[in-house]
């Protein structure tokens, strides 16, 4: 990679924003490891399921953050992933589906001293529950949201999802869906999110350190795992793993760097003028200082946006991984926590006796 | 000018139409002659932008200040602003208040106030012959009437001769006395309804103080629209006090006899059970979460807990009626009280999570304020209809509680016996209330907090359960032998962590569990501890020994009641008795149906408490039924309860 030197404009490295919101979440008093976070239940996943890893993942950043592990709650809807929650040594629940948004944020509302994580899937999340994940990031509810995305629904056996290709043939589609698909990193950022990030279910250290900076985003978090079912839609991304493909297929975002991938760095993402769309092109001394720079922490979404639509929904190539967004907004549990005591400060403790009582009373003597 | 019912027979709510005058009084205010009324109907109607509502409302608190028992009925449109002047825009609220104990808002009102021709032609039905009618002449011109079919001026075509006519020019007499507030016209009309209320108040000897610093108030930040107000309120009193035309006024003495000493006040059923949410979280010492959408008529619960952070209640607005429910179930997964509240509709949206709290045994409050239905239905419109829907609406073995206040503040104490069942046996519990109920009010008996139950509960503290190895572990599922009810373990809590869902669990462990003999337990477990919760047994009023029982829920109570008053002043014994508690019965339901020959069920459905008395106990109870959006009238139910004894 030459060197990128003297980037004006470049943005600070990762904003790290003091404190942070988990610091209302009770530290662990001992060190913790890996088995800590492991349940006692036998996990039931499709052996060769992307689901496993996720899992093992998860379980082992857990200690990294410290927390104790009661006050950690992960919520899930229903699918495969879904499943999730029953295999963390934590606090837990197996909700409904599409619904998990919803009760997470009841939850994350009423107790801000928990870490609150959700489990779903492109079927979860954009189909049946759209409506709650497009409001819970649009208020910026402190949750983490880990959307499994596999572009297929699993559970049900296989049929096409709201992020399979047009064209997909399932059972209930022979001749082929006809529907466009949500892209979950588009919609992210059309909704409002503050945070907003790709991943892939393979590429453990990639997914941890997405999962670190998730954790610590204050507000509502979105992480999309790209997840392989290898019973109903194998292969749907190998393209993004096999090691000669991905170098063509993956741009690895990182904030405050030059957006290049390729073998040897040789392609990079610039924007066109005329349009203002961006584009891939094949890095030259001519217009290497013309290579966008990173920036997750940009007021305005239209940077992320942009990065979201440069990959190819059929071929998923040119597709960015990595923050899209990260940016500081007010979260919602912290604004109803204020008024709440801003209410105390304006009108004193409530006093149930004259609350019922009331301005206008009458007395009636025996 | 005798038209006004006086009835002799004190406890007859609603009964007679005798036209009695009372002692006399010959020199009241103005030196006019008043008379002495133990009880009067009142009906404020105009069009839905004339400001009814409010002018009920202000009457009411006068009254209620005064010391009058009292009900109430608003009556609007779903429509915001109906097209101005037509039928479907009209607004109504009536009042019926009393010296002596009353129940309902009364069958007819003996006074009309209708601001409108279409005011006028949509009530002029449920008018006796010889009430009172006052009408705003202004708006009785050509238009106006030729809008709702009108061809010849109703006030001058003698169809309204066997009434009462006080045709009064509200609107230029408003004008008039604004004259000197140099107000924009349109600006000034609007008072006609403050000059209506000054009016009526005068006729009715209202204590006036409440309206006008409630006027001045509500006008804070405007002093000149509030003055006008008060000017025409005070304009409106002097005319009646002044004009030749209304020759006599009123006076109902305060309801001394029917209250127990006491500090009172007047409350709305939405507004009670608002407060009585407030109270049980007070009780449980546990925050108050409500997580809700707007509908029809439940709303005012959201706004009015919305005013109350300062009682740590919060409030969630959801994007819809499930994640409404869904945030409330998840704060009660935390630890809070938890509530949502909606109507019809909503609940049927909510149903999937309802099931869930069912299987997650997780207490939460479920309110319904139930409105006409099926679908979109009367939305503003009282019915009873939802009861099956609680009781079954949800796919697989399901109960749920379900518990329903009999008067507006009554809510209250339901409210509070509604927290009681969902902590006590972490289980979603149904609230049942209604349109009428919400918006209707009467006075209050306001409780000493001292009084109030205590609704505490323990959260799980440590592990509940041995392994065969001595190991202590913690069983979600394992449940407390008297109630059934499992542990309620809320996140924070160490060593206790454990997973819960919507799948079939195992009974202990709370593993997941596809085990045929598990479910089948599971299944009968959880319908056993909701058939076991301690409800009291039902009362039955019974001073005659009667042979029929009159069996009724929810908000027929006062038009049940008073009928059975009619009843046995008539020297017609009948037996009554209204549920609370409709999962589970009381247990001496069976044996109280069995004691009568005849059981009548009054419901505003087609028969849905009928059909479950039925099934469970075998008695031919006989329905009666009126789904028509309005409370059932004392007299109506009074000729039917006594065909039903004849027959």
């Amino acid at each position: 990679m030459t060197e990128v030197t003297e980037v004006t404009d470049a943005p600070d490295a990762t904003p790290t924003p003091a404190p942070t919101l988990l610091s209302l979440v009770p530290k662990a008093e001992a060190k913790q490891s890996m088995k800590d976070f492991k349940s006692d239940q036998e996990v039931r996943w499709c052996p060769g399921c992307g689901d496993y890893a996720v899992l093992a993942a998860v379980q082992g950043f857990m200690p990294e953050l410290g927390l104790a592990k009661e006050n950690i709650v992960f919520v899930s809807g229903i699918g495969c992933s879904s499943r999730f929650p029953y295999y963390m040594n934590t606090y837990g629940m197996h909700s409904i589906h599409g619904r998990a948004p919803a009760i997470a944020t009841g939850l994350a509302t009423s107790r801000r001293d928990l870490s609150v994580w959700v489990v779903t899937g492109d079927g979860d999340a954009l189909s049946i529950g759209g409506n709650h994940l497009i409001h819970a990031l649009r208020r910026n509810v402190n949750l983490k949201i880990l959307l499994f995305n596999n572009r297929i629904y699993g559970l049900t056996k296989g049929q096409y999802s709201p992020t399979s290709e047009v064209g997909k043939i399932t059972k209930s589609t022979p001749m082929g869906s006809l529907d466009a698909p949500f892209n979950p990193v588009s919609l992210a950022i059309g909704a409002e999110a503050s945070f907003v990030a790709r991943t892939v279910d393979s590429d453990r250290k990639h997914l941890t350190e997405v999962l670190r900076q998730a954790a610590d985003h204050q507000g509502t978090a979105l992480v999309e795992i790209y997840q392989n079912c290898n019973i109903f839609n194998d292969g749907a991304f190998d393209v993004l793993k096999d090691k000669e493909r991905a170098e063509e297929a993956v741009i690895r975002l990182e904030h405050g760097k030059p957006i290049r991938f390729g073998a040897d760095g040789g392609k990079g993402v610039v924007r066109d003028p005329a349009t203002g769309d961006l584009e891939v092109v094949a890095v030259t001394p001519e217009n290497e200082s013309q290579v966008l720079v990173h920036d997750a922490s940009g007021t305005s979404p239209t940077h992320a946006f942009a990065l979201s639509r440069l990959a190819d929904p059929d071929t998923l190539h040119h597709t960015p991984i990595g923050v899209f967004r990260s940016v500081a907004r007010p979260v919602y549990d912290t604004l109803m926590a204020e008024q709440l005591d801003a209410a105390v400060d304006q009108s004193g403790k409530g006093d149930l006796g004259a609350l019922l009582a009331g301005p206008d009373t009458w007395t009636v003597v025996g | 000018m005798t038209s006004q019912v006086s009835s002799p027979a004190e406890q007859a709510d609603g009964a007679g139409g005798a036209v009695v005058g009372g002692p006399r009084t010959p020199a009241g205010p103005g030196g006019k002659e008043v008379r002495r009324l133990d009880r009067v109907i009142i009906r404020f109607a105009g069009d839905s932008g004339d400001g009814m509502q409010l002018t009920g409302d202000r009457f009411t608190s006068e009254t209620a200040s005064f010391g009058n028992d009292l009900s109430t009925l608003p009556n609007f449109p779903a429509e915001i602003r109906a097209p101005a002047g037509t039928l479907p825009g009209v607004s109504s609220f009536q009042l019926h208040f009393a010296d002596h104990d009353i129940l309902t808002p009364g069958d007819a009102p003996n006074v009309l106030v209708a601001m409108n021709p279409a005011a006028l032609k949509a009530n002029i039905g449920d008018v006796p012959r010889g009430a009172e009618i006052i009408v705003n002449t202004d708006e009785f011109t050509k238009r106006p009437m030729a809008k709702v079919g009108y061809e010849t001026s109703p006030l001058d075509d003698g169809s309204l001769d066997a009434y009462n006519l006080h045709p009064v020019p509200l609107t230029t007499l408003t004008l008039e006395a604004l004259k000197e507030f140099g107000l924009p016209r349109k600006e000034a009309e609007r008072s006609k309804n403050m000059f209506a209320l000054g009016l009526l108040s005068w006729m009715y000897h209202r204590p006036t103080e409440g309206t006008e610093s409630f006027l001045r108030q509500k006008f804070a930040k405007k002093p000149d629209i509030a003055e006008a107000n008060v000017a025409a309120f005070r304009a409106g009193w002097n005319f009646g006090e002044t004009t030749e035309d209304f020759a006599v006024s009123y006076e109902v003495a305060p309801a001394t006899r029917a209250f127990p000493t006491g500090t009172y006040r007047n409350i709305s059923g939405n507004l009670a059970l608002s407060y009585g949410l407030i109270a049980a979280g007070r009780q449980a010492d546990l925050p108050l979460y409500l997580g809700s959408y707007p509908i029809t008529p439940a709303s005012d619960i959201l706004h009015e807990l919305s005013r109350h952070k300062n009682f740590g209640v919060r409030t969630f607005q959801a994007e819809d009626e499930i994640a409404g429910i869904g945030a409330a179930l998840g704060a009660a997964f935390g630890g809070s009280l938890a509530v949502t509240t909606t109507s019809g509709p909503g609940v049927a949206l909510k149903s999937e999570a309802i099931g869930l709290a069912v299987s997650l045994e997780l207490p939460l409050l479920i309110v319904d304020i139930q409105r006409g239905g099926p679908s979109t239905g009367l939305p503003t419109k009282t019915e009873q209809a939802d009861l099956l829907q609680a009781m079954y609406g949800r796919n697989g073995e399901a109960p749920v509680p379900i518990v329903a206040p009999r008067t507006p503040a009554d809510c209250f104490d339901a409210a509070l016996d509604a927290a009681r069942i969902a902590l006590a046996y972490r289980t979603p519990v149904f609230l049942l209330s209604d349109g009428y109920l919400a918006n209707g009010s009467e006075p209050w008996k306001i409780p000493d907090v001292d009084d109030l139950p205590d609704l505490k509960v323990p959260f799980a503290a440590g592990p509940n359960h041995e392994l065969a190895d001595g190991t202590e572990v913690f069983w979600p599922y394992k449940r407390d032998p008297e109630t059934l009810a499992r542990p309620w373990a809320v996140p924070g809590t160490p060593g206790l962590e454990h997973r819960i869902g919507g799948i079939e669990k195992q009974d202990g462990t709370g593993n997941i569990s596809y085990d045929p003999a598990n479910h089948d337990l599971m299944v009968r477990t959880r319908q056993a501890k909701i058939d076991g919760i301690d409800v009291p047994d039902l009362d039955v009023d019974d001073p005659d020994g009667a042979r029929t029982l009159v069996l009724g829920w929810g908000s027929t109570y006062g038009p049940i009641t008073a009928a059975v008053r009619r009843l046995r002043l008539a020297g017609r014994p009948v037996a009554q008795a209204h549920l609370r508690h409709l999962n589970p019965f009381p247990g001496n339901l069976g044996e109280v149906l069995g004691h009568y020959e005849k059981v009548v069920v009054p419901e505003m459905n087609l028969g849905q408490l009928a059909t479950l008395i039925r099934a469970k106990y075998l008695v031919d109870a006989q329905s009666y039924n009126q789904v028509n959006g309005m409370p059932f009238k004392a007299e109506q139910l009074a000729t039917v309860l006594e065909e039903a004894i004849n027959d």
